[in-house]
């Protein structure tokens, strides 16, 4: 294919501006200079609006996510592969096999090409490793001030596997809360950029795709009952939710909850809990006490899930409380977060 | 971490909670009022309660900034940043605080007030310096612990001749409040109080003596630490047992008697008493808060703005005053968890997670079930 522009994007000092999002020449190129290159994939290749796709034989499941994060570039990722991970593991924990992925841009004007061809790759790069392409797209360009850098809107379309039931309604009393890692290093590497705390070690986002984890945890513990991964709010706040949706209560042990120590110091600073703070790599799954030693085996056998713990257990409670025994031995309700404690970090 | 570590061990806590139980008399009721926010929080954050006998119930005080502060200040940082356009500088914790028309600094900011949330004085006084063209207002909140900080920026903006830069002083004084939660004329049903760390460290131990020695009331100053809170309880039980009304204290770590006489002397410098001062849910107390001095009068927010303070009366329903003398528990305000709630606070106690109300929804709701 020939390039049909007379110049090439200025990838160095360029500047996204409204024409860029005019339908123009000027968005062509942006389009096909950036995106196209970086995403690859026969189906963007095909060029229309939207892309034709497979025939799939099971049910299908979509999820979308809009991402706004700053900043933009954090220790473990950016906002590229934060939008390709979110939405891949939004799919995933319902018991789908993600597919595809589409993803619309808001760009504000000013911000500069360098920057996005970062954050493409990024994309083209977590969607790759991820076998799941982005398939279609979208872009738009708002007047400066309008829009804080960028922000990538992502859909994902997958499939549900066979005899799969996994909802946020299906826990019940007796059932195990698993955890599939440390808590905390997402939101904390993000609020530690932003309120510039540096560490020993930096703390590291752990923004991951969970697919592979989930299908490891699907293979042995196929009646599992529930999975949710422990985005915005945290595991206080996913918790919760699960809790409302199943009409249960669920109890969970704080010292069975691991804590990195430079989060677990961040938080302390900053008065934060580390309980609401975002996770972009981890997962809660709450199974049938008979499935719960092949669930955990399964997550440590896999390596985003080598630090996964049993935290707790689902109870009967009209009330839907989600309590904790706290690491002193006294009990306390870990309630919905009133307001935010951390306004957007995912 | 392991600093924090020995401060959170299990073991040392049921050790400390047995022998509390052990000396705790079944025959007495103890009442004792951790006046500071920061020890609400590690109660709740711990289920400290959870811990103590049944005779032992610990009242939750007046020691959270945001929650003592009035509609009236609220609506005073409304009314600059949205009548005289300023940039207003603010705590993130002030920014949910129930104001008039039910406005909030959220909802100003939402209705286009350039409201902007920062970590430090230092941070506004960097908005001061980067927005020369704007007058800047910082919100200034909080108990002994934030009127040092405060007092700095003052300094700062002075030397530098810093000309768009004032403060809205809202800053309050623990011991006047503690003053006038005991001269209730109701009288009082506090055994004790457990005395604020971080404060004291600032105003050291001195100012709590009267408390001992002229209303008969043991205070012991605790650190921050769930540890800290059992040894002190342990403590009062200890005076209350014995007939003895002294200051002691559990945070020898930070707290001096004296305090931290630099601190002070800084404070002292910028600051002065007001006359009296409106507090959410305790009523105006006399010489209970600061304000700038005359030389520092062209920092005063509100000498150089014309936003005069109007008192708006707190809800009638609200049981905030007697929850904190003691006389009334959370849960017997008759819109506890229903029409007030952390979502939707109607009274100053359901304001921060740090107030009674809001730290009893979260916690306490638990226990009074399950008892
Ligand atoms: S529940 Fe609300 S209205 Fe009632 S006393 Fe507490 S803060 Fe005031």
């Amino acid at each position: 294919m020939s390039a049909p522009y007379a110049r090439p994007l200025d990838l160095k000092h360029g500047l996204v501006d409204l024409t860029h999002g005019s339908g123009g020449r000027a968005m062509a190129q942006l389009i096909r200079e950036l995106f196209v290159r970086e995403l690859a994939n026969e189906y963007l290749a095909q060029g229309d609006d939207g892309a034709r796709l497979g025939r799939a034989t099971g049910r299908l499941v979509v999820a979308t996510d809009a991402h706004v994060v700053s900043p933009l570039f954090f220790p473990g990722g950016d906002i590229g592969c934060l939008s390709v991970n979110g939405t891949i593991n939004d799919v995933a924990v319902m018991g789908a096999r993600p597919l595809y992925l589409a993803a619309s841009f808001v760009l504000e004007e000013g911000f500069p090409l360098a920057d996005l061809a970062k954050i493409a790759a990024s994309m083209g790069r977590a969607s790759r490793e991820a076998g799941v392409p982005v398939v279609t797209g979208d872009t738009k360009v708002v007047e400066r001030g309008k829009a804080d850098g960028v922000f990538i809107t992502t859909t994902g379309v997958g499939e549900l596997r066979d005899g799969i039931d996994c909802s946020g309604a299906n826990a019940r009393p007796g059932d195990v809360v698993l955890l599939s890692g440390p808590i905390g290093a997402h939101g904390m590497a993000i609020m530690a950029c932003r309120e510039n705390l540096s560490f020993d070690a930096p703390i590291v986002s752990d923004t991951a795709a969970l697919h592979g984890l989930v299908d490891a945890l699907l293979r042995a513990a196929p009646g599992l009952h529930t999975m949710r991964d422990a985005t915005r709010g945290g595991v206080g706040a996913t918790l919760n939710e699960i809790a409302q949706q199943s009409g249960v209560g669920i109890e969970i042990d704080e010292a069975a909850i691991p804590i990195p120590a430079p989060v677990e110091a961040a938080c302390e600073l900053l008065g934060l809990d580390p309980l609401y703070v975002a996770n972009e790599g981890r997962l809660l799954a709450i199974c049938p006490p008979d499935l719960a030693g092949d669930a955990l085996g399964a997550l440590r056998a896999h390596p985003l899930g080598a630090g996964a713990t049993r935290i707790g257990r689902v109870i009967e409670d009209p009330r839907r409380f989600v309590q904790m025994r706290t690491r002193l031995g006294g009990r306390r309700i870990v309630d919905w977060l009133h307001g935010d404690q951390l306004p957007r970090i995912c | 971490m392991k600093y924090v570590d020995e401060f959170r061990d299990g073991e040392l806590a049921r050790g400390l909670a047995a022998a509390i139980a052990r000396d705790a008399e079944a025959h007495r009721h103890y009442r004792f009022m951790e006046f500071c926010g920061g020890h609400t929080h590690a109660i709740s954050r711990y289920g400290l309660a959870d811990l103590l006998p049944d005779g032992i119930r610990m009242i939750h005080g007046p020691g959270c900034p945001v929650c003592v502060l009035p509609i009236g200040r609220i609506d005073q940082a409304i009314r600059l940043a949205r009548e005289h356009r300023v940039i207003l500088a603010t705590y993130a914790d002030t920014m949910r605080v129930p104001a008039s028309q039910r406005l909030t600094l959220l909802r100003a900011k939402a209705l286009g007030a350039d409201v902007r949330m920062v970590y430090s004085t230092e941070d506004a006084l960097a908005i001061a310096r980067a927005n020369p063209h704007r007058e800047v207002v910082f919100l200034a909140i909080g108990f002994e612990t934030t009127t040092p900080p405060t007092a700095v920026a003052v300094l700062h903006a002075a030397e530098a001749a810093l000309g768009n830069f004032s403060i809205l002083c809202n800053h309050v004084l623990t011991p006047a409040a503690m003053h006038a939660i005991l001269d209730a004329p109701q009288g009082v049903a506090i055994d004790g109080f457990v005395g604020p760390a971080h404060v004291s460290t600032v105003i050291g131990s001195a100012p709590y003596e009267p408390f001992a020695l002229d209303y008969g009331k043991p205070v012991v100053i605790a650190g921050f630490e769930p540890l800290d809170l059992l040894r002190a309880i342990h403590l009062l039980v200890r005076q209350v047992n014995e007939g003895r009304a002294a200051v002691e204290n559990e945070f020898t770590r930070a707290v001096t008697r004296a305090g931290n006489v630099r601190a002070q002397a800084l404070v002292d410098r910028v600051f002065e008493r007001r006359a009296d001062f409106e507090w959410r849910g305790l009523g105006t107390i006399p010489a209970s808060a600061l304000q700038l001095r005359p030389e520092f009068a062209h920092f005063d927010a509100e000498r150089r703005f014309a936003v005069a303070y109007e008192p708006v009366p707190d809800n009638k329903a609200c049981a905030c005053g007697e929850i904190l003398r003691g006389e009334k528990r959370p849960e017997e305000c008759r819109i506890f968890g229903t029409a007030c709630t952390p979502e939707n606070p109607i009274g100053s106690c359901m304001v921060s997670s740090e107030g009674a109300c809001a730290a009893h929804y979260t916690y306490g709701r638990l226990r009074g079930a399950a008892a």
